[in-house]
């Protein structure tokens, strides 16, 4: 810390609290700074641009820091960040982007993705089935950009449970939602993921023609 | 072609795929699907899908951090303390 910006004759008291404030500060950064690059990705997700995703991890910090005092020690402080990061784009940033009201997502039968790619041949690597295919060659691309593409409450609890691995109840706390919610969001998230994910793959040519051509014909049928 | 869920402990165990790898069933009802996986087939793979497809967006959903955000966002916390003190 430097003490220059102390002139002369500095009361003890206001270095006392300098002190405090400096513990303060070093406890939180040694817990708190861990999460950022988890923070971070879901920013990133949420806000679908890096430079916003930036700001938003920036407030989330500067908001956990004045909070810090009223951190429960022994509780879950991952959650108690993303409670913050929640609030912080929803309150802060979706207002400054005046995005439209929340949308539901088309509900999408169990196992869409699955039922599309079963039984179809796989593609180069003879052999294969199409749906073990698919799993290994998606790309880091594809997956983001189906994860962008649902509606932001599904968005966010989607990326809790799946990405961050969070349980219903720890979901229900950070989003401030019923847990009876938050099943319902995930379920239809992941269903309606499933349905953006094979769009997706099928665009950037991941699975054959052969298996493309099924693809269409079944998911032109089914629906 | 929907061969998958046509019999009624098929229906039930699909009815809670999500809870199931969530682990958000109480013992006995997991146990109960568990059994049902053990002696069936095609639900087996359609679970086993749906688990690699999760590990798949989960390892595939991170980013890494800009260059000097720590910093930036270090030195925001700096100023703050100092503000506030």
């Amino acid at each position: 810390m430097q003490m220059s910006s102390y002139s002369g004759y500095a009361p003890i008291l206001s270095i006392r609290c300098r002190v405090l404030v400096v513990a303060d500060q070093t406890k939180f950064v040694d817990q708190a700074m861990q999460y950022m690059p988890a923070l971070y990705s879901a920013g990133l997700r949420m806000t679908r641009n890096p430079s916003d995703a930036e700001d938003l991890v920036q407030e989330t910090y500067l908001r956990a820091y004045r909070a810090f005092g009223t951190f429960q020690e022994g509780t879950n402080l991952k959650a108690w960040l993303y409670k913050i990061l929640t609030n912080a784009f929803i309150n802060s940033f979706r207002a400054r982007k005046r995005r439209p009201q929340e949308v539901d997502v088309e509900d999408v039968e169990v196992l869409y993705l699955y039922k599309r790619l079963r039984g179809t041949q796989g593609g180069p690597a003879a052999g294969r089935s199409a749906e073990d295919e698919v799993l290994e060659r998606i790309t880091d691309t594809e997956v983001k950009a189906a994860v962008e593409s649902l509606p932001e409450s599904f968005r966010m609890t989607v990326l809790l449970a799946d990405v961050e691995g969070f349980s219903y109840s720890e979901i229900a706390e950070v989003m401030d939602v019923p847990i009876g919610t938050v099943m319902s969001r995930l379920h239809r998230g992941r269903r309606s993921l499933q349905k953006a994910l094979l769009k997706f793959v099928a665009e950037n040519g991941l699975v054959s023609e052969d298996v493309l051509l099924k693809v269409g014909e079944r998911a032109g049928t089914s629906e | 072609m929907d061969c998958l869920g046509s019999d009624a402990d098929c229906v039930e165990a699909l009815h809670r795929l999500y809870h199931f790898l969530d682990g958000e069933l109480t013992d006995e009802t997991r146990l109960m699907i568990e059994l049902h996986l053990d002696a069936c087939g095609p639900c087996l793979d359609a679970f086993d899908f749906e688990m690699e497809l999760r590990r798949v967006i989960a390892s595939k959903c991170r980013d890494e951090i800009p260059a000097g955000l720590r910093e930036r966002v270090a030195q925001a916390i700096e100023h703050e303390a100092l503000e506030g003190s």
